[in-house]
């Protein structure tokens, strides 16, 4: 694409975009290390992801902030309003992961204690470095502006929603077993479905990517594979 | 992008109502010639009733050209000539035969530079009334009030009638030429980039005055200000080099183009 005529426009947008690549790293990286922070039970790494939470946030608000003074200066039309629009959005997406991967870091802290049950443990560490692997295409794909893997970003939330199902099944049954371990299943329980909540954020910046590149907004349903709302202790069967 | 055409997507064309909209001026394989220059290019556009349509572009690219063919202003130059056809409301204007006085008063036009004749703001207003209908007094005092009631002028003016035109600010000024077209009851008004000398509060005046003025007329407005284009237009055409690259709704030309021509010009870039 031939560059503005006002370049002072062009940088304007390319100090958005690399902020937006900072904080994906940066929430790729709290993503990876609350997980291994969990499976190792490492306070000081998850002291680690609690910190790095702060400078996530602050680029959020400075992205958000640079994006409304560039709509104010330059009223953006076309692509430049849906990259703006997308930065805004994007980022509101990234804060939100680093909040959900500080939460199981805080986690991590309150289960130190506990005896590992190093299955159940090792089936969020799966369910994470699915949530990873979304998270790195998802940003790759924002960086390159390619439809088709954002796309398949988009097909692939189900298969992390499955696994959060499962998990939530096999948690339901270690604490019914033993009522010992409800407190520290509770705690897994909200890890996992805070991994299932990264995805979902995923899911919502493959969508920003749609509208960005396309200029309109995916309808339909998302592949959906989560069932444990319909849940019930006694059976556990969804519907 | 196969299987990414397969997800639904939600469409962005909120004003269906407004395309549904009869077609008042239907403009087919309009050449427009200044001597030996091609002006305008096969050109060939629909403008909906009661429609605000923008035409946008470069300088030089034809908006304006296109603008002084539905009035055949261009006739006043003998080395100016238009072929193809325009149709209001199924007649060709284009035609010798048709009047060039009524077809003046059936298309109105206000310029970017506001131009008050050197007389009263009333003698303005009943100045084309005076010339094509001979109304009794009282009458035309009701034309004169209408009109600029409908410009939303009346208020500013009501005390100073007598007082000279020429006398009023430029935002006054405009309006004064917009009351002026309107005392005609043209069906269709033409807008020369009529807020380009203006400061913002006149600015904003007049695009409220354009809002309201749908209601009833036809319009068609040259604009070089996007977000102007964008705020008061229910369909934006983008010319270039005499030719149309894109029409459409306005929703849609300002947030998503087809055409990469089209989409440089909105954002600034170089063609």
């Amino acid at each position: 694409m031939p560059g503005h005529i006002v370049s002072s426009y062009d940088t304007d947008l390319e100090d958005l975009r690399r902020s937006i690549s900072e904080m994906g790293g940066v929430a790729e990286k709290m993503t990876a290390e609350a997980t291994d922070a969990l499976v190792r039970r490492d306070d000081a790494l998850a002291q680690a992801v609690i910190l790095a939470d702060k400078r996530l946030d602050a680029l959020q608000r400075d992205i958000e902030e640079r994006s409304v003074l560039l709509i104010a200066r330059r009223q953006p039309l076309a692509i430049d309003l849906r990259e703006t629009i997308s930065a805004i959005r994007v980022s509101g997406d990234l804060e939100r992961i680093g909040d959900l991967a500080k939460n199981v870091a805080k986690r991590v802290v309150a289960i130190s204690d506990h005896a590992p049950a190093q299955k159940i443990v090792l089936g969020v560490r799966h369910m994470s470095d699915l949530a990873e692997g979304q998270l790195k295409d998802v940003l790759d794909a924002y960086a390159s502006r390619d439809i088709q893997a954002a796309h398949d970003v988009w097909e692939r939330d189900g298969e992390i929603d499955a696994l959060y199902n499962s998990l939530f099944r096999e948690l339901l049954t270690y604490m019914m077993e033993d009522p010992r371990n409800i407190s520290f299943c509770t705690h897994l329980l909200f890890c996992a479905k805070n991994v299932e909540r990264i995805g979902d954020h995923t899911t919502n910046i493959a969508e920003t990517i749609h509208y960005l590149a396309t200029g309109e907004t995916l309808a339909g349903d998302r592949p959906k594979n989560d069932a444990s709302n319909y849940a019930t202790v006694d059976g556990g069967k969804a519907p | 992008m196969n299987a990414a055409s397969a997800i639904p997507t939600v469409e962005l064309n909120r004003n269906r109502a407004e395309e549904s909209r009869p077609v008042r001026i239907a403009v087919k394989d309009l050449n427009f010639y200044y001597g030996s220059f091609h002006g305008l290019k096969d050109v060939s556009i629909n403008f909906n009733d009661r429609q605000v349509t923008a035409l946008i572009g470069p300088s030089g690219c034809g908006k304006s050209t296109l603008l002084r063919c539905f009035n055949r202003i261009y006739s006043l130059y003998p080395e100016q000539r238009a072929e193809g056809e325009i149709l209001l409301d199924g007649e060709n204007i284009l035609a010798s035969s048709v009047d060039l006085n009524d077809l003046r008063s059936r298309i109105g036009m206000v310029f970017q530079k506001p131009t008050p004749f050197p007389m009263s703001i009333y003698d303005n207003v009943a100045f084309g009334l005076r010339l094509y209908e001979k109304l009794p007094k009282a009458e035309l005092d009701v034309r004169v009030e209408e009109s600029l009631r409908k410009a939303a002028l009346w208020d500013e003016v009501k005390d100073k009638l007598r007082q000279a035109g020429t006398g009023l600010s430029g935002g006054q000024q405009q309006r004064l030429c917009i009351a002026r077209t309107v005392a005609q009851r043209p069906e269709v008004i033409l807008f020369d980039e009529p807020t380009s000398a203006l400061d913002p509060i006149s600015t904003g005046r007049i695009e409220e005055l354009i809002e309201q003025l749908r209601d009833e007329f036809t319009i068609v407005i040259v604009t070089h200000n996007m977000q102007q284009a964008a705020r008061i237009s229910q369909f934006t055409a983008f010319m270039y080099l005499g030719q149309l690259v894109e029409f459409g709704p306005t929703n849609r030309m300002f947030m998503n183009p087809a055409e990469r021509r089209t989409q440089d010009y909105i954002t600034g870039r170089f063609g």
